[in-house]
């Protein structure tokens, strides 16, 4: 018994390193170096408790309609518990320049690669639920090195990758109020702070309402966004798809296609999971933060994995990817915390153009729409909700976590996207 | 958000399940027949004896998980507004179980909780097993010792289980002992449902309410009761008034304290997320008020439940996490647990929520019967508080802390053959265990008038 609780105790050791450099710091607006140093202890808890996991029934069904199925699952935690490295995981980490800064009482976890290229644009790109900085990882090299990867060195971004507060290894609020738009006004102030004047934001998942928050409030500096879970439903769509009404006459083939998938995901009560978040954030948090094999299926339940296999398919998709992920959800304590932001958004849909407050958005905004995302945004739609749209492209490869999957695709995207405002630069 | 919706129809898959061989699952093996399996399926309608034992070790891991707990931090709400009622309640207000209450109770259910006492209060009691559609379905049987005495099928709710109604088993059965007279005797069957307790788990599709209903009308007439009574709360409530639709000759009346009345009028302005209509009285208007709040901001784990059950793995991984999952059923309810842990019980002790809590873990159950919502999504009509149109008599309990309070207008219109309309000046959601008293009085009262028949 003493070994868990020395174990537990251990596993915030890395939120007592925070919490003593934020002491020290006394809210001052400094930069600070940060390395990502799990304890050991930590990662032999996490593979007791793992190794200990208590399995239910297998589901009645033969599909995923009741959720994460048994015989998918198995494999990965075992997998998790026993052939999964976290130490290489930590190293990917490690070999980026990552760093810490308080801002409006939180400690902002960020990595931050400047590009060898001269007039690299600043780029701030936000995760989403559940993923994190890890979805991200993989564009680093393509964003901010292009000249390796296909492109030009006029194409180049120097990159920031935040980790949202109560995720990953940013601080956790400890009041309401953290939704969107406020992370968006910390994100400017961030940006401020590594001296860039002038920078476009990106994001999918809830970097979408973020990056759309910030173009929103129009910080200074900020040339324009790329979105990769547009919010085009139009309001009259929003409303028959809220009482699941049949589908208006008039709708293009596109629309249409959109119109059904959405309808389709509600039926089969794809949001489910934002739901219980949106009310009860807590009331799930003690499952999945002190069950890893809870946290993982909580995880793995959001539609954007539904096409995965966590097998070795596809090397974009591999064990060590989600399993890389989800672990830094649990040794960083966060399950619960990071479900709060669906809370503070009342467990409204990232896809409806009023609920994002679109039309207020006066700087350039892009769109990519990846063709295994939950819904294809139609471009009539896009065109209505985003008066100044000044990209919107088809892809034929990708889906939810559009730059973990292709991440040569996705940043070919944001290159072309973000090319005419770097005329402004 | 109501969990009744259009869905395919799965009964074609069930008749091909009807004879399957029982799946023996991890939580079943931990319980020990005293009497032999069935051998074959000519024994299946045998009534055998049932006895409930769990191993020590079972326990003692029990005790090592919840001593390991790992906590999240605090919610960021205040305790007042973690713990408002429906009447108060407003959107925003709570993020679910508070902190503090989860520590106090796996600190009292690590150390002092002592399961053994519940475990021999149910050894009291006379437990067995029968195969019915293909599933052994587990049942407390305590017949009275007053002649006449009136057989009533009882069947409790999520998260609830037999534990829920053991207060009350004297009071019918032993009225004389408890205010009453020989007359208001009840011979007390009190069944587990499918994936519940110490039934078996269902392997395939289709044990929705309905189908539950039908199982029960097999069980009284096994038991030889050809004139019975059926009460319920929760998913009691709709199985029993699934009986009442289907109105088996046996059936002559039924109870429920979460009656179903409202009108189609109001289930429509529900769903259009209207304001309540101008012409509602004041119980109305409440009534609709707190139907609307719950639908909104109060049915996240319904929803779950009834969407992805199986993505609930953390509820039998996690003593705390499913503790929680269980806390949170109704705004009501959960303040009224938060004070017991507190050091202020009314109705509800630490032990009585723990006893049921520690059930659900020792017998695996958690996802097992969270399928029951997904069953219920699958062919159900209408929304849980929706009038359903019984026509045989109906008694009522409209508990003044239930997750909406029945009017009597709407309760007089969804049962034309009203017995009894019971208004307790107490009781939440679990009625039968937080107010025996008033519970029984009502049970009593709705009957009284079918005795003579």
């Amino acid at each position: 018994m003493k070994l868990h609780k020395l174990a537990t105790v251990l596993a915030f050791g890395l939120c007592f390193f925070s919490a003593l450099a934020n002491a020290s710091a006394a809210e001052d607006r400094s930069i600070r170096p940060f390395t990502v140093s799990i304890p050991q202890a930590a990662l032999e808890d996490l593979r007791r408790r793992i190794a200990e996991t208590r399995w239910p029934d297998r589901e009645t069904v033969d599909d995923q309609s009741q959720g994460i199925q048994l015989a998918k699952l198995k494999p990965l935690v075992k997998y998790w518990g026993t052939g999964y490295d976290w130490r290489k995981a930590e190293a990917k980490l490690n070999t980026l320049p990552q760093f810490m800064t308080t801002i409006d009482g939180v400690e902002t976890h960020f990595i931050h690669v400047r590009s060898k290229h001269p007039n690299a644009l600043p780029l701030i790109m936000t995760h989403g639920w559940p993923g994190s900085v890890f979805e991200l990882l993989k564009t680093v090299g393509p964003l901010t090195d292009p000249t390796a990867h296909g492109g030009r060195a006029e194409d180049a971004f120097d990159l920031v990758l935040p980790s949202m507060p109560g995720y990953g290894f940013s601080g956790k609020p400890t009041e309401t109020g953290w939704g969107p738009d406020r992370i968006a006004q910390t994100w400017a102030e961030l940006m401020k702070r590594l001296g860039y004047t002038r920078y476009v934001a990106q994001g999918g998942d809830w970097g979408s309402p973020v990056s759309s928050a910030m173009a929103r409030q129009a910080p200074t500096g900020l040339l324009g966004i790329h979105i990769n879970l547009p919010a085009v439903v139009p309001p009259e769509i929003a409303a028959v798809l809220a009482v699941g009404g049949p589908a208006p006459t008039g709708l293009t083939d596109k629309e249409r296609a959109a119109f059904d998938a959405l309808s389709a995901a509600a039926k089969m009560g794809n949001r489910s999971y934002a739901t219980m978040m949106g009310t009860r954030p807590q009331t799930i948090g003690y499952a999945i933060n002190d069950s890893p094999t809870g946290l993982a299926a909580w995880m793995l339940g959001h539609p954007g994995f539904s096409r995965w296999t966590y097998d070795n398919s596809d090397p974009e998709k591999s064990p060590d990817e989600v399993l890389d992920d989800i672990t830094q959800y649990w040794l960083s304590n966060s399950a619960t915390s990071a479900g709060r932001l669906y809370w503070e958004y009342g467990g409204r849909s990232v896809v409806f153009a009023a609920v994002e407050r679109t039309l207020e958005i006066a700087l350039p905004v892009a769109i990519t729409v990846f063709p295994e995302e939950t819904y294809l945004a139609p471009e009539t739609w896009a065109r209505r909700a985003y008066p100044n749209l000044i990209y919107f492209h088809e892809v034929d490869k990708g889906g939810h976590f559009a730059a973990w999957e292709q991440p040569e695709l996705f940043s070919a995207e944001l290159r072309a996207a973000f090319r005419p405002l770097r005329q402004d630069f | 958000m109501s969990t009744a919706s259009p869905a395919p129809n799965r009964r074609d898959f069930l008749a091909t399940s009807a004879t399957a061989l029982l799946a023996t699952s991890a939580g079943a093996a931990a319980f020990n027949f005293t009497s032999s399996q069935p051998a074959a399926a000519a024994e299946a309608s045998s009534i055998r004896p049932f006895t409930v034992s769990f191993p020590q070790e079972e326990i003692d891991e029990l005790r090592r998980r919840i001593a390991a707990t790992r906590w999240p931090d605090r919610e960021l709400v205040s305790e007042a507004a973690s713990r408002r009622t429906s009447a108060t309640l407003a959107a925003g207000d709570t993020q679910g179980v508070q902190l503090a209450t989860m520590q106090k109770l796996i600190q009292y259910w690590g150390t002092e909780y002592d399961w053994s006492k519940c475990e021999a209060q149910l050894k009291s009691l006379p437990h067995f097993v029968t195969e019915i559609d293909g599933l052994d379905i587990h049942f407390i049987h305590v017949k009275s010792s007053h002649q006449g005495a009136l057989p009533v099928i009882i069947t409790h709710g999520w998260p609830g289980s037999v534990i829920e109604l053991l207060k009350v088993i004297d009071p019918l059965t032993n009225p004389t002992a408890h205010d009453g007279t020989a007359a208001d005797a009840f011979d007390v069957v009190i069944p587990s449902m499918p994936g519940y307790g110490f039934s078996a788990k269902p392997t395939q599709p289709g044990w929705d309410p309905i189908r539950i209903a039908k199982a029960w009308t097999v069980l009284m007439k096994r038991l030889g009761y050809n004139r019975f009574v059926a009460q319920g709360g929760d998913w009691g409530a709709l199985i029993t008034e699934q009986m009442a639709l289907m109105a088996p000759p046996e059936l002559i009346a039924i109870h429920t304290n979460m009656p179903a009345t409202i009108p189609p009028e109001i289930v429509k302005a529900l769903a259009a997320g209207s304001p309540p209509p101008a012409d509602l009285g004041p119980d109305e208007k409440r009534a609709y008020e707190q139907v609307a709040f719950f639908y909104k901001f109060g049915l996240g784990y319904a929803n779950e439940m009834a969407l992805r059950p199986q993505t609930l793995y953390g509820l039998v991984d996690s003593p705390a996490g499913l503790a929680s999952w269980i806390l949170d059923h109704d705004a009501d309810s959960y303040a009224l647990i938060a004070r017991s842990f507190d050091g202020e019980p009314e109705g509800l002790t630490r032990d009585d929520i723990l006893d049921n809590i520690t059930l659900y873990w020792l017998t695996n159950t958690a996802i097992s019967s969270a399928r029951l919502y997904w069953e219920h999504r699958q062919t159900a009509k209408a929304g849980f508080f929706d009038a359903k149109g019984i026509t045989i008599p109906v008694g009522v309990s409209a508990n003044p802390s239930e997750i909406y309070t029945a009017p009597k207008s709407w309760t007089e219109r969804a049962f034309p053959k009203l017995l009894h309309y019971g208004h307790p000046p107490k009781g939440c959601h679990f009625a039968a265990w937080e107010q025996p008293k008033y519970f029984t009085d009502d049970v009593r009262a709705s009957f009284k008038t079918l005795r003579t028949a």
